[in-house]
C-alpha cells in the first residue's frame, strides 16, 4: 500500500502575492506572523475579499500592503490614514483597513490618527509595534520604552513614550485591543471582531525586533522574545487603558481594553444634513466615477 | 462626454474667481474636496461644503495640508473625481504628496490661490510666486501641467479644463490662481450640461488577473483599475514594474521616471495653450500671465498709442512650457518683455527658450500688489528703441 502525500498548501496563501516571496522582514519578526493572524482572520470572516482594501504607510510594516493579494495601496510616511479616509468616504463599500507601524502612525502620522478617531471614521486599523524605528536602522521611536538603547539614543533613551490603547481611546476610537505576536489565536479573534465593528477600531500588536531592538538591548533573539511575552503578559480584557504603558521587562497587558458604539463620521453627517437640508440633501453614495 | 447636468449650474453669474473655480469643480464632475483652510483660497471649499450636499458628494475639512493632499487621492482610488484647495503655506506642506500622485499617475487636481511668500508672508495679497514650486517643489524627476487663469470666467473654464487633463494624462494639475483672480468679481457664464466636455476616467476593460496596472497604451498612459473590482491593484509610491509591485532595478527606475517624463513631454504640443495678439510683425513682444497678463494688456495698449509694434504672449499653460513657440517668436522680433509677480521665476524659461537670440527684459514684482502699467510700459519702450 503506498501513501500518496498530498500537501494542502497554507491555507492563508490566497491572501498573499507570493510571487512577491520571500519577503523583506527579518527571521523572528513579528509582522509576518500578524499577517498570518490577519489572513486568517479574513478567511473567517466572511468579507467580500473584492471589498476590502488595505492601506500602509511606510516602514517595515508599511510593506504589508504590497504582500496582500487584495487592493492595496502603499503610500507616503504617515499618510495611510488620510489616504483611508478619502478611499472609505468615497467608496464607503469598501473594507479599509490601515497596516502600519507604530513609528508611521504615532510621530509622523500621530495627528491624523488621532483626528480620524475623533471623527471616528469607519476604518480598521492594526499598528504592529516593534518599539523603535526599524526600517531605518534602530532609531528611537514615541513608542520606545524608557532605557532601552537605540541608535539615536546610545547611552538609552530618557523621554517618556505613548501608551497607544490609552491615546486612541481619549481620541474617539470604538474598539482598542492589544496583542503580543505570541498570542495568534487571540490576534486573529480581535480582528475578526474589528471587522464586525462599524467605526474607529484600533489593535497594537506588539512584536519583537531581533535585528535591532532586541539585540542591541541584549534581551536574546526572537525565541526568547516569545518566552518574554509569554511570561510577562497579562491577559486582563476590560482593562482601563490608563493602565496599560509598557516598560522595556515590566508585564505586557493585553486584551481587549475598549469595545463600544458611536455613530461613525457618515451616520454624523447624514443625520446633520437630513436635519438642515432635508430632502434637499443626496447622501454622497459611492463617487462613482462615471464621468 | 458632457457634464453631468447636477454639478453644473447654467447661467450668467457675477463671482468672483475662487467661487468661480468650485462651480468648474463642480460642473468637471468633481465630488469630493479634502481641504484645510487657508487664505485667500478657502472661499473655493466654502463654496463647495455648501453645494456638494445637495448634488451627492463629500467635503470633508482634514487636520492638515499634509492629510487634505492625499485624502483626495484616497478618494480618487475610491471612483470620485478629486480636488483640493490651498495657497504658498499650505502649498508646501504639499509637495510629498504632489510627488506620490505623479508617481501613482492619480488623475487629481490641486489649486493653489498664490499669495506674497516666503513663509507666512502676505496672506491677502497677491503674488506669483509658486511657478517654479510647482514645476520643481516634490523630490526626483517628474512633469505636471499648470494652468494659469486671468479672471473669473478662465477660473471656472480651466478648472475644468485642469480635471480633464488629470483624468487624460493621469497626473496632477495645477490651477495656479492669485489673490486678485482669486478675489476679483466679474461675469462669469457657465453653459448647459451638454455643452461642457468631461473627460472620463480611462478605466480598464481588461478583466482582473489579465491586467497590468502600469503597463502604458500608446499615449505612454495606463488604464486604471476600478477598486473593489478584484483587480487586487498595487499602488505605491515607490519605484514599480508594470504590474505595480515594487523594484529596485536602475532600469525599472529608468523605464518608470522617463514615461512619467515622456508622458507629458511627448504630448506637450496636444496640453499647450496660450493667447497671442499681433505677435506678426512685433519688434516686441511682452509674456506675461494671470493677473499680470491683465495689467500688461494695458501697458502694451500705451506703447501701442506710441507707434510700437507690441505682440502680447500669454501662458495659459505655465507647465508644460511652450519653449517651441517662445524660440519661434524669438527669432523674429527684438525682444521679449516678461512680467510677473516675482523676482524672476518663468522668465528663466523664457531665457533658456530664446537662447541668446532676442533680449529678453524682466520686469519683477516682489508682490502685495500688481505691477504699475507704467513700469511694463517703461520696459517696452526701452528695449523697442
Amino acid at each position: 500500500m503506498t501513501t500518496v502525500s498530498v500537501n494542502p498548501g497554507n491555507p492563508v496563501e490566497p491572501f498573499l502575492r507570493t510571487e512577491r516571496m520571500p519577503h523583506i522582514w527579518c527571521p523572528g519578526c513579528g509582522i509576518g506572523t500578524s499577517v498570518n493572524s490577519f489572513a486568517r482572520a479574513l478567511t473567517e470572516s466572511n468579507l467580500d475579499l473584492k471589498n476590502v482594501a488595505i492601506v500602509s504607510g511606510i516602514g517595515c510594516t508599511g510593506r504589508v500592503a504590497g504582500y496582500m493579494n487584495l487592493d492595496s495601496f502603499h503610500t507616503t510616511h504617515g499618510r495611510a490614514i488620510p489616504f483611508a479616509t478619502g478611499l472609505k468616504l468615497a467608496n464607503p463599500k469598501l473594507n479599509v483597513v490601515v497596516y502600519s507601524g507604530d513609528g508611521d502612525l504615532f510621530a509622523i502620522g500621530g495627528n491624523h490618527l488621532i483626528h480620524a478617531a475623533r471623527r471616528n471614521v469607519d476604518i480598521k486599523v492594526v499598528c504592529v509595534n516593534n518599539l523603535i524605528y526599524a526600517m531605518t536602522g534602530g532609531q528611537t521611536a514615541p513608542t520606545t520604552p524608557g532605557a532601552v538603547i537605540t541608535s539615536t539614543n546610545p547611552y538609552g533613551t530618557y523621554d517618556p513614550s505613548f501608551n497607544l490603547p490609552y491615546l486612541v481611546e481619549a481620541a474617539g476610537a470604538v474598539y482598542v485591543a492589544r496583542w503580543t505576536a505570541f498570542h495568534v489565536r487571540q490576534l486573529t479573534r480581535s480582528m475578526q471582531e474589528m471587522f464586525k465593528k462599524k467605526g474607529f477600531s484600533f489593535i497594537e500588536v506588539l512584536s519583537p525586533c531581533p535585528t535591532l531592538y532586541q539585540r542591541r538591548n541584549k534581551m536574546g533573539d526572537a525565541l526568547d522574545t516569545m518566552k518574554f511575552y509569554k511570561e510577562v503578559s497579562k491577559i486582563r480584557n476590560g482593562c482601563p487603558t490608563s493602565e496599560v504603558s509598557l516598560s522595556k521587562s515590566g508585564e505586557i497587558v493585553v486584551g481587549k481594553f475598549v469595545d463600544r458604539e458611536r455613530s461613525d463620521y457618515r451616520d454624523l453627517r447624514h443625520d446633520r444634513m437630513v436635519e438642515t437640508l432635508g430632502d434637499q440633501y443626496i447622501e454622497a453614495e459611492a463617487c462613482e466615477c462615471s464621468i | 462626454m458632457h457634464a453631468d447636468p447636477a454639478g453644473v449650474l447654467t447661467g450668467t453669474h457675477f463671482l468672483d474667481g475662487d467661487h468661480a473655480c468650485c462651480e468648474g469643480a463642480l460642473a468637471a464632475g468633481a465630488r469630493f474636496s479634502s481641504g484645510y483652510p487657508i487664505t485667500p483660497s478657502t472661499e473655493v471649499v466654502e463654496r463647495f461644503a455648501a453645494r456638494v450636499p445637495t448634488i451627492g458628494g463629500t467635503f470633508i475639512q482634514m487636520e492638515d495640508e499634509l492629510a487634505a493632499s492625499i485624502t483626495l487621492q484616497g478618494a480618487v482610488w475610491g471612483g470620485a473625481k478629486a480636488f483640493t484647495v490651498t495657497s504658498g503655506p499650505g502649498f508646501s506642506l504639499m509637495m510629498e504628496h504632489i510627488g506620490l500622485a505623479v508617481m501613482t499617475e492619480t488623475p487629481c487636481v490641486f489649486v493653489d490661490v498664490q499669495r506674497g511668500g516666503p513663509s507666512t508672508g502676505l496672506p491677502t495679497l497677491p503674488a506669483q510666486g509658486d511657478m517654479m514650486q510647482v514645476r520643481w517643489g516634490s523630490h526626483g524627476d517628474y512633469e505636471i501641467i499648470a494652468l494659469c487663469p486671468n479672471s473669473p470666467q478662465e477660473s471656472f473654464d480651466l478648472t475644468i479644463k485642469a480635471f480633464n487633463l488629470a483624468e487624460k494624462y493621469r497626473v496632477p494639475v495645477f490651477v495656479m490662481l492669485d489673490e486678485v483672480v482669486g478675489h476679483m468679481t466679474e461675469k462669469v457664464v457657465i453653459p448647459p450640461a451638454d455643452q461642457i466636455e468631461v473627460e472620463p476616467r480611462r478605466y480598464t476593460t481588461i478583466p482582473p488577473g489579465e491586467f497590468l496596472a502600469y503597463q502604458a497604451k500608446d499615449d505612454l498612459v495606463p488604464d486604471m483599475p476600478r477598486t473593489g473590482e478584484g483587480y487586487n491593484v498595487h499602488v505605491t509610491g515607490l519605484t514599480h514594474d508594470e504590474r505595480g509591485y515594487p523594484d529596485m532595478k536602475p532600469a525599472t527606475q529608468d523605464k518608470l521616471v522617463r514615461r512619467l517624463v515622456d508622458k507629458i513631454r511627448k504630448n506637450a504640443d496636444k496640453i499647450i495653450l496660450n493667447e497671442e495678439d499681433q505677435i506678426d510683425g512685433a519688434d516686441v513682444v511682452v509674456v506675461s500671465y494671470g493677473i499680470t497678463s491683465r495689467v500688461a494688456q494695458r501697458s502694451i495698449d500705451m506703447a501701442r498709442e506710441k507707434g510700437v509694434k507690441v505682440g502680447k504672449f500669454r501662458l495659459i499653460t505655465a507647465w508644460p512650457f511652450p519653449e517651441k513657440k517662445i524660440a519661434e517668436i524669438a527669432s523674429k522680433v527684438k525682444a521679449l518683455v516678461v512680467a510677473e509677480l516675482n523676482l524672476g521665476q518663468m522668465v528663466r524659461e523664457v531665457e533658456r527658450a530664446v537662447a541668446g537670440k532676442a533680449v529678453v527684459r524682466f520686469v519683477g514684482h516682489a508682490g502685495g500688489s500688481v505691477h504699475r502699467p507704467e513700469d511694463i510700459f517703461q520696459a517696452i519702450m526701452e528695449v523697442a528703441r
